[in-house]
């Protein structure tokens, strides 16, 4: 065990990875000799050579196109997109092709590649570096969908979408990349190594995709949450003094749908969070199954914490972000419904 | 700088439209055998000129002349016709059966066959076409059984895609045949991954992607010949000109630009124009490029000129945007028409033995056909069960998806 930083998490499954199995091909904008611009595959191509992680042109349709094709020849890639606001000229590659391969050929093609990607804001990036597009991704049949939110789990289920059969979207929360945020915009950063998230087993330790994690036990109301959120409704719960299970979905698609229900059952009451945009959200389609599973157990509306319906903005940042106090609102609402 | 003009919007467009008398003096065409034939390993800028010129083998007479004749022997030629002819009787008889009603939809190949044809002869087993939906010469000429093209095209039972992709949208690894999308220009990239997998792992097999002449504009086509320049991956990269994608004539995905080849040169790449309705000089060419790529060289574009003889599909009608009888005018003529006038000239091949052989080839697609349709064609017969829709969108079928099934009954 070894205390890291999500990065240092990120960039030790990729060695993992790499070092069992050379076909484990990494590569994407500025991924190879500099490392990256988050530092996620630093030392790589230093230690496995420019044939297995290498730079790239500026072309998201080109890096997604032709891991597609390498892992139709039997590799297995893992490419980066810089940010996952760009991911956008990638998209038809990732929803008609990537995710369709193994159905429309009914099994003679498959695409095991995993297209990992810096995802949210927090970081004063302006509408072009804090989207959350996940949503975009749950809607595509074929696709898987992980959001990690701590570098133990950044680790296990990088490890276990690099192992994956099919194609695995990762969304890295950037914010958390190097420090624990809570939402707490004013307050000092935690370091990640004060946390015992940050013990990382440094072999081989996959964290299996579909199981979600109780982060808080608690009896009054469950929320669901994933990437930085999960910490964000941490903290409201202390602030609110309401006794909330905080569920860390840790993968959207496929989805624990029995972590979540027997949850519900317990409190009765559900509040979802997530940092994208609120409408057609992913938050939609958990609040839709909670009401149809738990129907009968629910004491108040389920209700949704989410980026308002704009561009992500640069100055009103805080003012966009559904932090702590909002989510507080929201768990007094619920809790006097 | 005060007399500048209005500004004027320039759209192209084709000279002929229905109605008018079909006219290609525009299309120069130079004398078969008169285009040089450098060596694999001429650089790419000493060899600009073929981006503008039509390689051509066979000339006005049957002749094959020139440079890049000689790739095949008679018996392989003979054996070409054949693919030709086959590829051929097949379409005429998967149109009809789309048109009684067994099928959907059917995209036929009618004046185009000897591109995807010949071109297969060039790879070797192991290598990987990354094909558009209007290359099933790939398939008739690796000896793909017809009778599964045809179980593909009704959606039956026996359908290796188990009724999930559209008609002549084939999959088949061992075939070397990567499975068609329907979405343009995606595969164009994909054969350049695939090509630069093989080389990453020191293997000796090589790619080639396909792509029309309208989806050239498409942002993969860009992204892959980037990627293969950049990396010199071991790809043949095929855009077939049909002049017409659709409705549209070619000129509105390259302007009025120079050659399709020529963007080639941007690249880096060697880029060569060839007579796609020349089975010698198609397969000569190809030969040229796939040993290029098998001898590290890197990627060759090439761009085949042939005519679209029929609709883009069976939803297409091209009487409403092109002049009728311009397949008939088009200067290249028929591809399966010149090889037989030159088989029969070097004395390979008889009148005879073409009526024989086309009977004969009848008999084996009607076989084919019969067999197929004794499962089931779109609306009769046996089918995949709907329990298959829910398999393979996963390697193991998620919870949701169980549930989702369970509903439907299965």
């Amino acid at each position: 065990m070894a205390r890291m930083t999500m990065v240092e998490a990120i960039r030790n499954a990729h060695d993992v990875a790499m070092e069992r199995d050379d076909k484990v091909i990494v590569f994407g904008e500025d991924v190879g000799y500099f490392g990256g611009v988050f530092r996620c595959t630093a030392g790589l191509q230093k230690k496995y050579g420019k044939s297995r992680c290498f730079d790239t042109p500026i072309s998201e349709s080109g890096i997604v196109g032709t891991a597609i094709g390498m892992a139709a020849y039997g590799l297995r890639p893992c490419v980066e997109m810089q940010f996952a606001d760009y991911m956008y000229p990638a998209y038809d590659q990732i929803v008609s092709e990537a995710a369709r391969l193994r159905y429309r050929s009914a099994g003679e093609f498959t695409c095991p590649i995993v297209v990992r990607m810096p995802t949210g804001g927090g970081i004063f990036g302006g509408q072009t570096h804090s989207q959350s597009p996940e949503a975009l991704f749950t809607h595509v049949a074929g696709l898987k969908t992980v959001v990690p939110s701590n570098p133990r789990d950044a680790k296990g289920l990088l490890l276990a979408a690099i192992d994956d059969p099919d194609p695995v979207i990762f969304l890295e929360p950037k914010r958390l990349y190097n420090g624990q945020f809570d939402g707490h915009y004013d307050k000092p950063i935690e370091s990640w190594k004060k946390s015992e998230l940050s013990e990382v087993d440094e072999g081989y330790a996959p964290i299996p995709l579909g199981k979600a994690k109780i982060r808080r036990e608690g009896s009054d109301v469950t929320i669901l949450a994933y990437g930085t959120m999960v910490h964000v409704a941490l903290a409201a719960v202390e602030d609110s003094g309401v006794d909330g299970e905080v569920i860390d979905l840790r993968t959207l698609v496929p989805l624990d749908v029995d972590a979540i229900t027997a949850s519900v059952r317990k409190t009765g009451r559900c509040v979802v969070v997530h940092e994208a945009t609120l409408t057609s959200g992913f938050g939609a389609e958990l609040a839709a199954l909670v009401q149809q599973e738990c129907f009968w157990h629910l004491e108040a509306p389920v209700t949704r914490v989410a980026g308002w319906d704009t561009p992500y903005p640069h100055a009103q940042e805080w003012h966009y972000f559904p932090g702590p106090p909002r989510i507080v609102t929201a768990l007094r609402a619920v809790m006097e419904t | 700088m005060t007399d500048t003009p209005k500004l004027s919007f320039h759209v192209p467009d084709p000279e002929l439209r229905p109605g008018d008398t079909p006219d290609f003096s525009h299309v120069k065409v130079p004398q078969a055998g008169s285009v040089r034939r450098p060596e694999i390993d001429e650089r790419p800028a000493d060899m600009r000129d073929l981006a503008f010129s039509i390689i051509r083998v066979l000339d006005r007479n049957g002749q094959a002349v020139g440079p890049w004749a000689g790739s095949l022997t008679p018996d392989q030629l003979v054996e070409g016709l054949r693919h030709m002819m086959t590829l051929r009787t097949f379409d005429a008889r998967m149109m009809t059966a789309q048109r009684q009603g067994k099928t959907s939809f059917y995209m036929q190949h009618l004046g185009e066959e000897a591109v995807s044809c010949a071109f297969r002869l060039a790879m070797k087993p192991g290598d990987m076409n990354f094909p558009t939906y209007r290359q099933a010469g790939l398939l008739i000429a690796s000896g793909y059984p017809m009778t599964q093209m045809m179980n593909q095209i009704y959606s039956n039972e026996a359908d290796p895609l188990r009724g999930r992709q559209l008609p002549i949208m084939y999959a088949s690894k061992e075939h070397g045949f990567f499975s068609i999308s329907g979405n343009l220009a995606t595969q164009f990239v994909q054969a350049v991954g695939w090509a630069m997998a093989s080389a990453i792992s020191g293997d000796s097999r090589i790619a080639a992607g396909w792509i029309g002449d309208g989806s050239t504009a498409e942002n993969d086509f860009h992204a892959g010949m980037v990627f293969a320049s950049t990396y010199k991956a071991p790809v043949v990269l095929n855009i077939v000109n049909n002049q017409w994608a659709i409705s549209t004539f070619q000129g509105i995905a390259v302007g009025e630009a120079g050659t399709l080849a020529a963007r080639g040169h941007g690249f880096g790449i060697p880029a060569l124009r060839v007579d796609g309705n020349d089975y010698l000089a198609v397969h000569a060419v190809a030969q040229w490029a796939v040993e290029r790529a098998r001898h590290n060289l890197g990627p060759t574009l090439v761009e085949y000129v042939t005519y679209r003889a029929g609709g883009h599909s069976t939803s297409d009608d091209p009487s409403g945007y092109r002049p009728k009888e311009e397949s008939a005018a088009w200067p290249l003529g028929d591809p399966i028409l010149r090889l037989k006038t030159h088989l029969i000239e070097i004395g390979a091949w008889s009148e005879e033995r073409h009526v024989q052989t086309e009977a004969q080839i009848r008999d084996e697609v009607v076989t084919a056909q019969k067999e197929a349709e004794s499962i089931g064609t779109l609306h009769s017969g046996r089918h995949p069960s709907p329990r298959e829709m829910f398999e393979d969108v996963y390697a193991e079928m998620p919870a949701h998806l169980i549930r989702q099934r369970h509903e439907v009954g299965y």
